[in-house]
Parts: C-alpha cells; structure tokens; sequence
C-alpha cells in the first residue's frame, strides 16, 4: 500500500514496515541533492519530529517523520550519491525504514490520488 | 519586505518566463533564482562553457563633475572610497567600497574611467541608498542612476567565443578593460570582468534592446542562462564577498582582507593618503592588523555549512569564534565551501575551527581563498 503524507513524503507498507522516501515532486522542487543526513538505526522517531535533512547548493531542508516508529534500515546508497533522490525519488531514492508503532496510524495519510489533488 | 510591496522586473524579465525561470524576490526585483537545468548544472556549464546573467537590478550611475574633467569627478568620490581614482586609466575598471566614519563598508562597487566621467556599478539593494549618499557629497558633480539600461554578465571561459561573433573586438580586451561596442547596432558599455571567478564580461545594454542581445547571445549553445542561485555558489568559490552577508557596515575593509583594493596612493606615506570616510580606523588597520578577518573554511565533511552558523575554537561550543558569513556546497570545489570571520589568530591556513550545525560541531579548516583557480585575462 503506498501512502503520502502533506510534507511531501511517501510510504510504502509491507507487515507493519514503513519505506519512506520524498516525492518526485519534492525531489524536483529542491532540485539536485547535494548532501542527506539520515537518521540512526534503531532510533525512535515521532510523527512530525525531524527524520533526515536534504540539502541543495541553495538550501537546507528538513523531512519530516510521517508516523511514529523505530528505524529498522537506512538507505546508504543516498548518502554516498545524493544524485539518486533526484533521478529515481520513489525507488533506489528511499531514505529509510521505519518498524510503525501502529500499523493503523497510516490509514489517516493520504492516498496518491489525493496527494495528486494536493500538488495540483 | 511586505507582501504589499509590488516587486520590480528587469528588461529581461519576459525572456526569464519564457525560458522557464523559477523566479523569487531579490533586493526589491522579481529575479530568476534558476532555470530548467537546476543551480547545479548551471554552476558547471558556467565554469566549463559560458552563462548568460541578468544584473540589470544593480544600479548603474554615472558622475559627472560640472566641470567636465574627469580628475575632479576622480577627486570628488576619492572623498567617500578608499580607492585610487585619480591613478585609474581610461578605459580601465577598479573594484572599490563606500566606507562610513566609523570605517564599515556601507556598499562595494566597480568603478570605471569613462574619459571624461566615471561610471560605476553598485549593488541592486544599496542603489538607492549610494545615489543620495553621493549626491550629498558629491556636490561638484551630476549623478545619474540610468534607469534605461541593462546589465547582462557573460562569464565562462567560452564567454569571448560567444560575444565575439556579435563583436569581434573583444578579443583585444583584458582583465578589466572597459570599451564601447556596437552589438546588433545598440550603444553597449563592455568590461572584461565579473562576479563568478571565470574570464567573462559585464555588458551594459539599451533596455529597450536587451532581450534581443540577450537572445542573440543564447544562440550559441555553449551559452546558457543562468539564475541567482549559482551566481552565489559561483562567486563564494571565487572568494567573492557578498554585501549584506560578507561585508556590510560592522565590517571594515581590513577586517574584510579587501585591503588589496586601497592602492598606496590612499595610505600612510601615499600622495593622497586618508581622506575618505573612517580613515583614522582604516589606515591604523593597514599599519596594525585587526582583532579578526575573513577567511576562507573548508569543512572536513560532506555537510554545507552555511551563513550564521556559529564558529568555535573547541568541538564542544565552549569558546566561540566568529560566525560563517556564507556558505553553500562548491559544485566545482566538490564539496562544502564557506567564508566567515574568525579572530587573527585562528584566520591562518591550516586552523582548525568547530562550527555548530543541527546540534553538532563540525570541523572546519581554514583555507586560502578562492577555492577554485581563476581564469582572468591579465
């Protein structure tokens, strides 16, 4: 099931997972990564609380931790070449993994088509 | 600035929309901050190819003593920029700074001898602000802000390619020369410098032919336009300063290590030396040195490090330094670059400070300035 939230943020569930990555039109508006900062694994992150940071040679930017939940994995690959989040943000872009404190938490995120409305 | 506030445009402004621009407010203009290509790619064509900048919101003015020589107008701002003036060349540009009575930077500009007039470029934000300080002093000349005129910057080591098949007498230039041309027949005002650390040239145009200039400039694909965003980037890697975040008026010259723009003839000894706002402060500066200076910092790690973070002696924020005054990831540097002021003690190469980013002390080397090599056209 694939899940978006309002900061810009998707997920994927699978058996209580989370991946959670930004979205393609996220990924555009901050234009080329240029440095991400992921959380530790095993760290307990609140909904809202800060997850990881995104920066482009303009700016810094924060993303959001989208439910409440402990960080299982974290996505390597975009750290050593932030390029990835820009050319395949809803696939090998993923930024980590997150074990949900409660697997319902999610049915209040938004569906893609409603994000879709959102970003329209 | 209020939300009321309706914003300016430049000449180029359609041309900006047309091409895509992601546009944003800056000193008052609706300006491109960048274009399809992204800050990144923009930053690199400019430094392997040539970009194409619109800075007609910089103010372009010229001094006219109303005696018609070009010494008195000379003389006349020597009283408010420690620079020689008088010693310049025609058809020669120098980069220079207003300073106040208490010797702070009050804005840096690029100062042309026009032959019988000067013509100078300050910045968009200080513009207003510079004209009526120059017609308050500057009481034996004519000032005039020429609101008709735009100014584009061609920068890159194809720049001289890309402007010589409109002006084939641009090869003859170097390193801040400044000529008149004639490009698709409009009267435009040539300097062979910049802002981004590349060989490239600053065109003043008719704003009523600026995008057809600018349009005849794009033609060759070598030359992109390139936004707000990587002017930045392109000019922190050159160690360029910025007015309002670099130097502003609790900067001094010196304080600033811009002390290689007061020639000898404004210092102790020289034949004009001193009087210009704040002297007492500058010239004791020169002589003795200050308490802290703006340097160059290479952070160790991948993360930017950028304007306002705090500088620490120690990684635990015990004993704080100074403040990073710019900072951004160097396309071409390949990493995190950054300026700011720490105290002469620590301002060598080779010092290692702390600065406190999210909550952590990242280490920073003091590094000379630019990060990159320039190419100028000596």
């Amino acid at each position: 099931m694939l899940k978006f939230t309002a900061e810009h943020e998707w997920l994927k569930l699978e058996d209580g997972v989370a991946t959670v990555g930004i979205t393609a039109h996220a990924a555009e508006q901050l234009g080329d990564l240029v440095f991400v900062e992921l959380p530790e694994v095993g760290s307990q992150l609140s909904k809202d609380g800060n997850a990881a940071t995104v920066e482009s040679v303009k700016a810094a930017s924060d993303v959001y931790c989208p439910l409440d939940g402990e960080v299982t994995e974290v996505n390597q690959a975009i750290v050593d070449d932030p390029s990835i989040v820009n050319s395949d943000p809803q696939g090998k872009g993923w930024f980590f993994k997150l074990k949900l404190k409660n697997t319902a938490d999610a049915d209040a995120l938004l569906d893609e088509a409603a994000y879709q409305d959102l970003i329209a | 600035m209020d939300d009321q506030t309706v914003l300016k445009t430049t000449p180029l402004h359609a041309l900006h929309l047309s091409l895509g621009a992601r546009m944003v407010p800056f000193a008052g203009y609706d300006m491109p901050v960048q274009y399809p290509a992204g800050v990144l790619k923009e930053h690199l064509h400019t430094r392997t190819a040539a970009g194409l900048f619109d800075v007609s919101h910089m103010g372009q003015v010229v001094i006219r003593a109303k005696s018609g020589t070009y010494e008195d107008a000379a003389l006349a701002l020597e009283a408010l920029v420690p620079v020689d003036i008088l010693g310049l060349k025609p058809g020669r540009q120098r980069y220079g700074f207003f300073t106040d009575d208490n010797g702070g930077i009050l804005d840096d500009l690029m100062i042309t001898n026009r032959g019988d007039h000067l013509f100078v470029v300050v910045n968009a934000s200080c513009k207003d602000q510079d004209v009526a300080h120059m017609k308050a002093h500057l009481t034996g000349c004519d000032i005039e802000l020429l609101e008709d005129r735009a100014l584009l910057a061609l920068q890159g080591p194809r720049a001289q390619e890309v402007l010589a098949a409109l002006w084939p007498d641009v090869v003859d230039m170097k390193f801040m020369d400044v000529r008149d041309a004639l490009l698709h027949d409009a009267p435009c005002i040539v300097s062979r410098s910049g802002y981004s650390g590349e060989d490239g040239f600053e065109i003043s145009v008719p704003a009523d032919q600026a995008e057809q200039i600018a349009r005849a400039l794009l033609e060759d694909l070598h030359c992109q336009p390139i936004g707000l965003g990587a002017r930045d980037s392109l000019r922190l890697e050159a160690g360029l300063c910025l007015y309002g975040n670099d130097i502003d008026t609790t900067t001094s010259p010196v304080e600033a290590a811009l002390e290689w723009a007061i020639q000898k003839a404004r210092r102790a000894g020289g034949e004009r030396a001193g009087g210009f706002p704040g002297a007492a402060r500058i010239l004791d500066e020169l002589a003795n040195g200050t308490s802290r200076r703006r340097v160059g910092l290479k952070p160790e790690g991948k993360a930017p490090v950028r304007s306002h973070a705090k500088l620490y002696a120690d990684a635990e924020g015990r004993t704080e330094l100074g403040e990073v005054t710019s900072g951004t990831f160097g396309p071409s540097a390949e990493g995190p670059v950054a300026m700011g002021y720490v105290p002469a003690r620590f301002a060598e190469p080779g010092c290692q400070v702390f600065a406190e980013v999210r909550g952590k002390y990242l280490a920073l080397t003091v590094s000379a300035l630019p990060f990159i090599t320039p190419t100028y056209k000596r």
